[in-house]
Formats: C-alpha cells, structure tokens, sequence
C-alpha cells in the first residue's frame, strides 16, 4: 500500500520522525516498507506547458506538430498522444533534461518535422503507470512553472506491506495510529484548506434517520433488502454542487499516492478513503430513478455498465446498490457509469457501507476485479469510523465544490457494532510467550494501540476497538499483540531442555539416500525437475494451469530427464548421466486425491568415462545400464524383485527400444520399473548423439525397516572351479541356462560366473558359445573331485536333456 | 670335471660388483656402458661366465642356469630403476613412463545443489531432537488452508496463488499440511521437520518459479514457548550460518501461527580483502507460534499443549550460500551448473 510521508506528516500533532525512523518503527511492527521513493527524483527539469497550436502532422497519421509555451518562448514539438488540445496545460520536458527512467531529451526530427523537447505522460515521469496518453494538468495556469512545485511533489511515497489480517493499517491515519505510541490523544486529521469552519458543527448536528431497514428524507429513500449481506448503510444528500477539478492540494494528495485526480468530489471519496480506511462512494442524485436506494442481490441476468467502462453481467449471489429499477453500482466493489458524477451533477448522494466480508471477497474474484473499495471491505472495514468518515468526505466536497447538505444524514442499520471484551490471563500470556508479564506492562503494551485493559487481577478484560475488531477476538490475538509492541529482540533466546520428538522417521527418506547414494557413485548428478507435463506425460490435470505445456502433472520421470538431456546436449554437453528421485501423480480413486509415487529415474548419454590419452574411452552400453538397473533394484528391491529381458515392445514405460530393454518385477509378477535404450527418433538430438540409456523405477510406498545384517564365517577349505564352454541355442536366454546350472549343481555350488560369449563361424548355425565358471566349496571339508565331478555330470545332463545345451569341451 | 661351487660363487660376485656399478653410474651413458660390460651379449661378463656352463657335469648345469638367470634378473632390474631415476632427474623419460601425465578420470556424480541444502539443515536439526515425516503433493483445501486456520473465503488465502485440481483437490502451496496431518495421527511431543516440493501459480523468473522446495518444522508438547521457538531457531541459524551470526526476528502474519515472526540473518564474511565483513540482514524462514485452532482442529487440546512453527525454502538459502543468481538455475539442470556442486 502506498502511503505519502507528508500526508502521514499531517495525520499527527506530534512530530512523527524521519523517513527511515517511519521505516525502522513500521518494520519492527511486522511492516516492512518495500520501497521509498522521492517523487521529485529526475523531475527537476520538468516544467507546466501550454500547448497554443496543434496541427497534424504532414506525413504522419499518428502524429501531430504542437507549439508549445514552456516558459522560454514557442517551441516546436512533435508529439504522437491522442489527447493533446490547444489550450491544454502537460508536463514538458525540454530539449536538455533527463527523465526518471533516464531518457535525455534531444533535439530530433520525426519525419521530417523538428521537435525541441516531449510533453509527457504519467508514466515517463514515473508519476503513475498510465501511458495512453498526457498527463493532463488540470488547473495549471502558469507556462515554465516547475511541475514538482506545481504538482506538490516535494513528498516521498513509502510502499508499505500490510498483510492481510490488519485492514485498520491500509490507512494514513492506521498507519500513524500503529506507529505512534502514547495512546491516541494526538491522531488527527488534517485540517481543510478553505472549509468554512461552521460546516464541521453543521454536520455534528445533523438530523439523524435511523431505521433498521429503510431511512427515509431529503427526498431520498434508502431500503437494505439484505441484512445478512449489509450490516449498515449511511446516505448523506448533498445539494447545489459544482463539479470540477480539485483544487492543487488535493491533487498532490492523491498523485503522491499513485491515485489519478478526477474531480473534486470523486476526489473527496479517494481522499477519504486513503486517509482513514473508508471507502465511499458519490451518486448523481438525479440519476438515481425515484430517488430510491435498495440494496438487494442482483437478479439473475441483470447487468451493469461499471465506471471502468465494461459491461458486467451479475449474478444473484453477487449485493449490488441499485435504484427501485436497476442496479446503479456493485456493492463494495465498483461503481456504475450510469450514476456517476460528472461535471453536470448539482446533486449527490454519499454512501458509506458495511458489508459482509465473505461476500464482498467472493463478487470481487467471480468479478475478477480488485479495488481500492474491494481491497478494504473484503478485509474489514472500522465499522465505527463510519459517522466519521461520511461527514469527512461531505466536508470535503462542500469546501471544494461548494452546496450544502439537504435533509437528514440517513442510517439505515440492522448490527448496531458493539465492542467485544476479552479475557485475557497471564498465566497464559506467560505460557505462551515463555517470560511472565505484569499486568501493568500488559496495559503500558496494549493501551496505545487502541486496546482498553481493564485490570481484575492476574485476569485482564480487553475491550477492542472497531477498527481491531477483525482481528483481535480471541486471547491469543491480545498475547501477539503483547509480543510485538514488547518487541521480539525483547526475548531471552536460550536453548532449555527439550524432549526428543515422539514420531517415526518415515522410511522413505532412508531409501531415497541408500538410492542417492549408489547413483552418486555411480557418477550420475542428480536433477530436480517440477512435476508439471503436457497432456502426454500426465493424467491429473491442474484446472488453472500457467501454460498447456503444464496442464497435468506427470505421471512419469523420464519425459523430464529426456527433456534435460536434450537442453544438455544443445548446449554442447556431449557427457549427460543425470538422475531425479521425484513424485509422480496418477489419478485416484473416485474423487479421492491423486495416487502418488516416489520413482527414481536415470539417463545415461556419452562415454563410460572422461576421455584418456592411454586410449579410446568406451561408450556407454546396455551393460552399463543393466548394471545400474541392477544395482538400484538391490537398493529398493523389498525382496524379490528381479530384472528381466523384457520382451516385445514396452509402451507403458517409455519409449524403450524392443532389442534392448528390461523390466523390473516384484515377487507378484507386477512391473515395477524398466530401463533400456531409448527410441532416439521420437527426441530432439542433434546429429552427433550417442546411443541413450534409460531406467525408472517406483520406490516402494512404506519400504521394509532394514533387516539386520547377519554375519557368516568366511570359508575355510579350498574351492574348486570348473569350466564349461557351453553350445547354447541363440533363442535360449542365459538366464534360463544359469538357473539350471545352479538346480543341478548341488549345495556346494557357490557361484556360476558367465566369463566369455562367442559367436563364430566354426560354431553350428544359430548356435553361440557361452564360456561359464563354476565354483564349489563345501562349508566343512575340502571337496573331493570325484564329488565335483559327479555334479557337473548332473548339469551337464540337465542342461542337455532339458534346454538341448551341449558343451565342447571341458577347460581347466 | 670343474667344481660348480666356484663358478656359482663367481656369479655371485659378478652380481654385487655389477649392482655397485649401476648404483654409481651417473648418466644415461655410464649405465650403458655398465650395461654392456656386464649383460653384453658377446663380451658381457655374465655371458662369459655361462660359456663356461659346458665344463660341468649335467646334473649341476641346472643350478648354475638358475643362479645365472637370477643374476641377470637382478642386474636387469637395477638397471632399469637407475634409469628411471636419471631419467627423472633430466626430464627425459620414454612417454609411457611419464608419471606426470594425468591420471584415469572417472564421472563424478553429486547430488543436486538443494538437496544437499536440505541435508545439512536436516542435519542440524536432528541433533535438536527433530525426525523426518512426509506429505503428499497434491492436498484438499481443509489441509492446505480451514484447518491451517484459512477461511477460503479471507483474503490470507489469496496470498499463495494455488494450483488447482479437480474434485477442489490442490497442489499444496506450502508443506505445512504436514503440520495438521501430523498432529492428528501422533501424540506429543512432536519435533518433526518435513521437506518437500510445493507449488504456487507462478510464472518463472530469478526469484520464483512454480515449484520449490520447502522445509516445514513443527514441535508441540507440553510448556513450548516463543522463548524455544526463539532459542531453537537462534542456534539452528547460528549452527548453519557462522557461530558469530546475528538473528532477527520480526513480526509477521500467518494464519496459522500466532505470534508469527519473520527470522533474518546477518552473517559475518570474509570479503576481498580478506576482512571480515557483514551481510545486510537476509529473510531465511518465517515462523511462529501455531494457533490454537490448528491443535483444535488436529484434535489436540490447545489448553494443555503449545508449539511452534517454520518454515523455510532450501533453494532460496542455495542462493544465498552459493551465491547463485537465479532460482532457475536449479531447475534448468545443465551438468556445467551441477558439475560445481559434484561430489560424494
């Protein structure tokens, strides 16, 4: 929120400290001031201009050659704005100066015509963010004039951050109120130039309506349908106004702010609404049919024409202020170009509302519209500053615009506001805050913001203020407050005893590490990838989506890491073994959350190992992968799990190749991972790519505790190994030929090493060498070879008899 | 017939002269002379010696080829190793010799930049008592935001920006869900601390991006004040940022704490010039007392326990740490970014 230092300046009657003292006191209060900016800053050079002739420009459609007073004798200035007028007062910058955003202005030609200096929008002086067209100054009568001093620019706007739970600080006068300590005596606000001192008492006087649902006098009628919606509403007539432009105070007022002038007496509602929190709203009277305000629900299929220009449809969930026809603004959010002030407008009726919240909040995003009105309703409004802040804005007008007021002050109001009053105990206070506080320094903390302590004892009764009353309810709400005006540096920090947490460390964690762990060593960096896909790699889909290309959340890894490896590769990465442990999202039972899995995925790319000069390095296989697939599945595997050659095409999990791909299965036969080579044509490579490896693989959801390494004595007695070069048919796995040889080879056979594959000429048709080593050793002797032999009879015979393996000879 | 014995004793000698020789050979070009005088085929002497093989009888003729070859074994390696040390001390060495070339590389895989940030506040936090729990990603609007205290329909919901999915289902814009599902399903004393991805409707730039990373932590038990949340956080941030860094806690709002603070830092670094020298204040993690309506709505009776909150976000503290630029560097995963961070 953007406040003025000197508008905050007049808010109090006591000096109120420097810009950075402001800022300290407001960050230290949870208030962090974003930015401060001096709004002279790069203007010095900026100057009023009367522009006294525009004539079009002869080869430019767009642009139009004006000649411009600015102080120093008519210049020549081209200039493409639409709203440029002769007779019209802008801020000219000429030919020398700079500009906030750094521009210099220079003396060019724009085809073909010359143009000494620029007449500037909002936006190039860094005054606001409107860039259609000229700044317009509206009551500017002096050429040469600088526009800092005719605009009253000498002032700092400080951003300010409120967060969402304080409404009471989106304010001058909150502001100041928060800031100032001592109680409230001080707060005041500023003083009208040019009121007539007799209208303040006029309007401390006025007759009063007031009615629970309808009001009526002065001509005017005020009915509120919806109690539930709207808790109170003030109308105050106003009559024989003269609408125009603000006079230059209030200008700099609202431009110090970032807030457009518009005229006097919509600019008496900004004003107010900036300087105690209050939005309101001014009707033309006249164009209110029957004179008659109703604050109802919109009917179905009723719409608006909004001061924004835009024709809104409105919906019966949605309180709307109309007249006994139409509605004539949308409640708490914005109002109608069709009741709007214009400068023909003599009579006026101000509103000032309290609405519901919630349903202020939920017109205002089924809207998608945010305003300055909405910003404070949806928050919560004083609602005992209403009085105050209408007879403020009607000061207002009258000083500026002149009239008087017509008729009664109307107040139509179904909940009268009453103060709640809190207990508030100090055994809790202590319980939470961890230090004891006296009663007295539980008021000396609370009273100068606002909050009445009424001592009992060790328990306080705290009567909360209007403009508090959203946030402080309940007794934890007073002890924050406690905390923060005591100051939190205020508190002891040392580290007391604690008892150690109670919960189980989940698994998984542990897993992801062992699984990290064995993929570090392996060389392979890890990635992290958001789990947003297109609508191909994801079945869950996020309902408002940033972009199409993440729409869904993926329900695999290895489309992002083939989407990392291909940006590697483009950039010239030629050596890419990357890996992600990452959620996936399928969809759920019905209208149950999305199933959600830990998986870990890898791919591979390149060289076995970085480039030697001992020789040519390798690249990286089939076998590198089944090893790491390998590998993994020992990390994850909760018993069972096994790696198998997987056969025909896998579409399920990727575009792995058939010739080279494997599946990962558990003990119940269900796929739980797959690794091979991935199908290069359907990714962007460039041309000098390798082969590309691929795995992925689920983590189970609840792994096993580990189970306790048990140790066994290493062997004793001597191991005797065999050789066996076996003749095996090419569609014959090796696989299948191993677990034979390990049925067969008896209880002393402790390992079957696959050490050669041949394929040569001398070999039958279809038929391949595999050369394997057998090692046996028994636990308590040393083996006979007659023992040996007899075993390998036993598989030689298996081997032959059931898989039609023969073997050519036997090796040593 | 000759004796064996004085021939193998000749041996012998013929070897500790010619180790002498090699030892005291000084260039390349002595030893080779040494070389030959000893090895040399025709007039080398252990040559001459072995020519003399055909005088005994042929049972000894073995024992002398075993001790002869013994000798020339010897002879050979001390050669050879003189060599290699004149060599070195000339700089003239035959390339597959050259032990200054560089060694065999292997891949050097690592962990990514954040999860090795992740691990070290982990770390820290376990020596406090803290142990690991996880949440699901995708969340409903009661755990995301009612029972964190968030009304859907007050503005603080709006201050995260969700993701929505079907069925009022979300994608969790914080990990403090964790907090509520926690607290339901465990008794106190609760020192949990959940790390995990979160998702907010952000387009990317150098300070935000749609998802990240967050640590949440929470402890509840019986008579847990603002003091410990203070002391806690205080020692983990010294523990992590320098024993001589300043803490700073400041007021702030969240629905699901109260008194919610902000926690800055102020590290002491060693600049340039190598003196010491201090950062600007830098926002690590918010935190804060959690509300009694979040014990209420976990169903644990507020009267009886406290606890408090916080929450942080591993990759914006890989930024301070490193000295990385832009958050979207973590996610763009090009292994020249990722190389830096490699290692067991």
């Amino acid at each position: 929120m953007n406040v003025s230092y000197r508008w905050l300046q007049a808010c109090t009657t006591e000096p109120i400290g420097s810009l950075e003292e402001i800022a300290e006191r407001l960050a230290t209060r949870g208030f962090p001031v974003e930015e401060a900016r001096e709004l002279s800053v790069g203007l010095d050079e900026v100057v009023v201009a009367q522009v006294q002739e525009v004539r079009p420009h002869p080869d430019a459609d767009r642009l139009q050659i004006c000649q411009v007073d600015g102080g120093a004798g008519l210049v020549q200035v081209v200039c493409g704005a639409p709203n440029v007028e002769e007779g019209g007062y802008y801020p000219f910058a000429p030919v020398g100066a700079s500009l906030p955003g750094g521009i210099k202005i220079r003396k060019v030609k724009l085809r073909g015509q010359a143009s000494e200096g620029m007449l500037c929008s909002e936006r190039e002086l860094g005054l606001g963010t409107d860039e259609e067209g000229l700044m317009v100054l509206e009551g500017a009568s002096d050429p040469g004039q600088a526009l800092v001093e005719a605009l009253g620019l000498e002032d700092v706007r400080l951003d300010v951050e409120v967060t969402p739970n304080r409404p009471d600080l989106l304010s001058h006068l909150g502001v100041v109120r928060e800031i100032t300590a001592g109680g409230h005596a001080h707060l005041a606000v500023p003083d009208i130039p040019g009121s007539d001192p007799g209208v303040g008492e006029t309007l401390d006087t006025i007759e009063l309506v007031v009615n629970q649902r309808e009001a009526t006098g002065g001509g005017v009628t005020i009915r509120v349908e919806e109690e539930d919606l709207c808790f109170r509403y003030l109308g105050l007539r106003l009559s024989g106004v003269s609408v125009q432009p603000s006079p230059p105070w209030l200008q700099a007022r609202l431009r110090a702010i970032g807030a457009r002038p518009i005229n006097n007496v919509v600019d008496a509602t900004n004003y107010v609404l900036h300087e105690v929190g209050q939005p309101l709203h001014a009707f033309d009277l006249d164009l209110i049919q029957d004179r008659t305000v109703v604050i109802r629900c919109a009917r179905e299929g009723e719409s608006i024409r909004t001061l924004d220009r835009v024709g809104r449809k409105l919906s019966s969930r949605m309180l709307a202020i109309c007249d006994i026809e139409k509605p004539i603004a949308v409640a708490g959010v914005i109002g109608g170009a069709d009741s709007e002030v214009s400068d023909k407008t003599t009579e006026i009726l101000l509103e000032c509302a309290l609405f519901k919240p919630a349903s202020i909040r939920s017109t205002r995003q089924a809207l998608g519209l945010s305003t300055d009105a909405s910003y404070r309703f949806e928050r919560g409004v004083d609602p005992e500053g209403m009085r105050g802040a209408i007879e403020r804005a009607a000061e207002l007008i009258l000083a500026t615009a002149g009239g008087g007021t017509f008729g009664p002050l109307l107040d139509v109001c179904s909940r009268p506001f009453s103060r709640e009053r809190i207990p508030l105990h100090l055994e809790r206070v202590e319980k939470v805050l961890g230090v004891p506080f006296k009663a007295e320094a539980v008021r000396a903390l609370l009273e100068p913001l606002g909050l009445l302590v009424e001592d009992a004892g060790t328990d306080l009764s705290v009567e909360v203020p209007g403009f508090r009353s959203y946030d402080v309810i309940r007794e934890v709400d007073l002890i924050e407050e406690v905390a923060r005006t005591h100051g939190y540096d205020a508190f002891p920090d040392t580290l007391g005893p604690f008892r150690p947490g109670s919960v189980p460390d989940h698994p998984l964690f542990r897993l992801e590490e062992a699984v990290r762990g064995e993929l570090v060593t392996s060389g392979l960096l890890e990635v992290q990838i958001p789990a947003f896909a297109s609508h191909r790699d994801g079945e869950v889909e996020i309902l408002n989506p940033v972009s199409a290309e993440e729409a869904f959340l993926r329900s695999r890894l290895l489309p992002g890491l083939k989407a990392c490896l291909e940006y590697n590769l483009r950039r010239g990465n030629r050596d890419v073994l990357l890996f992600e442990l990452g959620t996936i999202f399928r969809r759920g039972e019905r209208g149950g959350l999305p199933h959600e899995e830990t998986h870990v995925a890898a791919i591979l790319h390149g060289k076995r190992e970085p480039a030697h000069w001992s020789g040519l390095a390798a690249r990286l296989d089939l076998w590198d992968l089944k090893s790491l697939l390998e590998r993994l599945v020992d990390v994850v595997s909760e018993g069972g799990w096994v790696v198998r050659a997987a056969l025909g095409k896998d579409e399920e999990w990727g575009a792995l190749d058939s010739e080279a791909a494997f599946r990962v299965v558990d003990a119940e036969g269900l796929v739980r991972g797959a690794g091979g080579k991935l199908r290069v044509e359907e990714m962007d490579l460039p041309l000098w790519a390798l082969e590309v490896w691929a795995l992925e693989l689920v983590l189970p959801e609840e792994p096993n505790p580990q189970v306790a390494q048990v140790f066994q004595s290493l062997p004793v007695y001597q191991a005797i190994d065999r050789d066996l070069a076996l003749l095996v048919p090419g569609d014959r796995p090796a696989e299948e030929v191993i677990s034979l040889i390990r049925k067969w080879g008896g209880a002393d056979l402790r390992e079957v090493q696959v050490f050669d594959v041949y394929h040569g000429d001398e070999l039958p048709q279809g038929v391949r060498s595999v050369a394997v080593r057998l090692r046996f050793r028994a636990p308590d002797r040393t083996l006979q070879d007659q023992e040996v032999e007899e075993a390998m009879r036993a598989v030689t015979r298996a081997l032959e008899e059931e898989l039609s393996v023969g073997y050519r000879k036997k090796k040593d | 017939m000759a004796h064996s014995g004085s021939l193998v004793e000749d041996l012998n000698t013929l070897e500790s002269e010619g180790l002498k020789a090699v030892q005291s050979a000084e260039t390349i070009e002595a030893l080779e002379q040494v070389r030959i005088e000893f090895l040399g085929r025709k007039e080398g002497r252990v040559s001459g010696i072995l020519r003399r093989v055909g005088e005994f009888s042929p049972a000894e003729r073995p024992k002398m080829g075993a001790t002869a070859n013994r000798v020339k074994e010897r002879l050979h390696a001390a050669l050879k190793a003189q060599e290699v040390s004149l060599g070195q001390a000339v700089g003239r060495r035959s390339v597959s010799e050259d032990l200054t070339l560089p060694s065999r590389g292997r891949w050097v895989g690592g962990r990514h930049p954040v999860t090795q940030v992740i691990d070290d506040l982990v770390e820290i936090f376990r020596t406090l008592g803290f142990t690991l729990v996880r949440g699901t990603e995708a969340e409903t609007e009661w755990y995301n935001f009612e029972a964190l205290n968030t009304p859907l329909d007050h503005p603080a919901a709006d201050e995260q920006d969700t993701l929505y999915l079907k069925a009022g289902h979300l994608l969790r814009s914080h990990t403090s869900p964790v907090q509520v599902r926690t607290l339901e399903r465990y008794e106190p004393p609760i020192r949990i601390l959940s790390p995990g991805m979160v998702y907010r409707r952000d387009s990317y730039d150098a300070t935000h991006t749609p998802a990240f990373m967050q640590l949440e932590g929470l402890v509840v038990d019986e008579g847990i004040s603002f003091v410990d949340l203070k002391a806690t956080l205080g020692e983990f941030a010294r523990r992590f940022w320098g024993s001589d860094t300043q803490v700073r806690f400041r007021p702030s709002f969240f629905p699901f704490t109260e008194p919610s603070a902000e926690v800055d830092v102020k590290r002491v670094f060693l600049n340039e010039r190598g003196e010491e020298s201090e950062t600007d204040w830098i926002e690590i993690m918010g935190a804060g007392m959690v509300d009694p309506a979040v014990l209420d709505a976990s169903g644990l009776d507020s009267e009886r326990y406290t606890g408090f909150a916080f929450g942080m976000g591993p990759g914006r503290i890989g930024l301070l740490r490193y000295g990385i630029p832009d958050l979207r560097l973590f996610f763009e995963n090009d292994v020249r970014f990722l190389g830096q961070f490699a290692g067991p």
